[in-house]
């Protein structure tokens, strides 16, 4: 677990591990972790805001306040809490629209 | 009536009492959930492969968790189960759903019971959105369901038994605690005490958890008003003011705050239910019988997502909800088990009513909150432009407010803004909190999955 994580596991570390690429870069989670918790145990932001392009964690973890949408690399948005982290999935933590806004 | 469909929304303790009760009647009923598994957010199981024992996920609840998860596992084949399901509108009498991988169907129903639980009501402080900050609810799925705590050093704020409930279960599990910072004064907790007798074992356990907590040593302020979260990209500090008026600073990397939970209504609002402001709870929710009927015919209202009243409250709420529902269509039922329900129905009433007297609602801490605060963090859009928008553009309700301004209008349809909005729409405006009406809800309630190219527009 990285120091700059957000979360912090305190049991339930024997589970397999799964292999997964953020921004193409290869990490890994824990079977059994959402998309949220497999980001938030190596780092401490999910996904930017639209607006003011702010670093976003989500929030409610209930599938309520809508807040860590993310994308993966053949672009279907997933909802990290209520989405399971998968073998080889490929996500990306900004939109493919960020930066891309027309002036 | 054999072939009558009844649906019931949802799978927490309401949900499950309501499937189990029209199963002993001999119907099928179909059962939506937008959760993998049943349990609800207060019960939730957690994922495949986890090992941790009941006791140790649900503490004194553990026994009430197993039956309600055994209850529903019982039913697996009496019932049609669409876990991982969502209904996301509705037009008459379909419901329009939606699963995870993005397949749709479209359901009718004879008659509905929605069970759609609550969400936890917060109020925004300057650094709300920073990454490290979450609901109480959030801070204790990341435990429960996911075996992490949300940060090293943890701060709550808010109001409510949730408050040192997260707090105990932290500490139990290893987490450092910065403190933890109740709204509310001391001395307005220890006057509710009496009432709160309505449930002396709710109430044995929340002396408990406090009790235990504070001969831990975890720092306990009561009385306080939340000012900021401070920090680089993530929380580092929370500045809170403390009962004497004084700026007081405390180092934590994550905030978890709430006050108490409100009920999730937009389904019930897309078929056209009358609402009545409740005063005690502060929101607008569906008018009900003491039965659970809601004003359209055929759909009826179980659980916290009917009206906040806990867990114990919800399965007798729901088991109720069906009664109503095998009686309307003629069918027989235990007037017995009807009583029983009742009764339970208006004990929990009677402790929740006590419970929101204790630990009241911080309405006070609107006329504090700075302009630069954000109100919606879907649409970040300041307090200050809130305030503005009702000030200079004549908006005289939210909804008309959410029309200038968005606030309201984001992917969440206000869930997490607006029990705020409306506060700060009645007091800039000087109307009473039911004059400002509420925010509508739309279809889809939830963001629909979509797929899109990822390089569009290139």
């Amino acid at each position: 677990m990285d120091e700059q994580s957000l979360f912090l596991r305190v049991a339930e570390q024997d589970r397999e591990i799964v292999p997964f690429f953020v921004n193409g870069r290869p990490a890994t989670a824990l079977s059994g972790d959402t998309v949220l918790t497999a980001l938030l145990t190596h780092d401490h932001e999910v996904r930017l805001s639209e607006i003011l392009e702010q670093p976003r964690a989500g929030f409610c973890l209930m599938g309520a306040c809508q807040d860590c949408w993310i994308w993966t690399e053949d672009g279907k948005r997933v909802r990290a809490c209520s989405t399971m982290i998968e073998p080889d999935m490929r996500l990306r933590t900004r939109s493919p629209f960020n930066g891309a806004r027309p002036e | 009536m054999s072939s009558s469909r009844v649906v019931i929304i949802g799978a927490g303790p309401a949900g499950t009492r309501a499937a189990e009760t029209l199963v002993a009647a001999g119907l099928k009923p179909v059962v939506v959930d937008e959760a993998p598994r049943s349990g609800g957010q207060i019960y939730r199981r957690q994922p495949p492969g986890f090992g941790r024992s009941l006791k140790k996920l649900y503490g004194f609840e553990a026994g009430k968790a197993a039956r309600l998860h055994d209850a529903f596992d019982r039913l697996q084949d009496k019932v049609d189960y669409r876990p991982g399901t969502m209904v996301w509108g509705t037009e008459g009498h379909n419901l329009h759903l939606a699963d995870r991988d993005g397949r749709q169907d479209v359901i009718g129903f004879d008659a509905l019971i929605l069970a759609t639980g609550a969400v936890d009501r917060i109020v925004p402080f300057e650094g709300w959105t920073m990454p490290g900050v979450y609901t109480l609810g959030g801070a204790q799925i990341a435990l429960k369901y996911q075996a992490c705590l949300i940060g090293r050093n943890v701060a709550l704020v808010g109001s409510g038994p949730l408050l040192y409930l997260v707090a105990y279960q932290y500490r139990r599990a290893g987490g450092n605690l910065a403190g933890i910072f109740d709204t509310t004064p001391l001395s307005r907790e220890l006057a509710g005490l009496p009432r709160m007798a309505a449930n002396p074992a709710n109430t044995a356990k929340g002396l408990y958890y406090f009790a235990w907590l504070a001969a831990h040593g975890v720092p306990m302020l009561h009385d306080v008003s939340p000012l900021r979260a401070e920090g680089e990209g993530r929380v580092a500090r929370l500045v809170l003011r403390d009962r004497a008026g004084r700026e007081r600073t405390f180092a934590c990397d994550a905030i978890a705050t709430g006050y108490h939970v409100q009920s999730e209504t937009q389904l019930a609002d897309l078929l056209g239910c009358d609402f009545a402001f409740d005063a005690r709870a502060g929101q607008w929710l569906p008018r009900q019988d003491e039965m659970g009927r809601s004003s359209v015919d055929g759909v009826y209202l179980a659980g916290d997502g009917a009206s906040v009243r806990g867990a114990d409250t919800a399965e007798a709420t729901g088991a109720l909800a069906a009664l109503a529902c095998l009686q309307d269509q003629g069918m027989p039922f235990d007037a017995a088990v009807r009583n029983q329900a009742l009764q339970a129905m208006r004990r929990g009433s009677a402790f929740a009513a006590a419970l929101r007297d204790a630990f009241p609602f911080p309405e006070h801490l609107y006329e504090n909150i700075a302009d630069t605060t954000l109100l919606c963090r879907c649409e970040e859009v300041s307090v200050g432009t809130f305030r503005a928008t009702l000030r200079d553009k004549g908006a005289g309700e939210v909804n008309r407010a959410k029309a200038f301004c968005r606030v309201g209008m984001g992917r969440c349809q206000g869930r997490m803004c607006g029990a705020s909005a409306a506060r700060i729409a009645a007091q800039t405006l000087g109307v009473e909190l039911a004059a400002v009406g509420r925010l509508r809800g739309q279809a889809p309630v939830k963001p629909l999955p979509t797929a899109l190219q990822t390089e569009a527009g290139e």
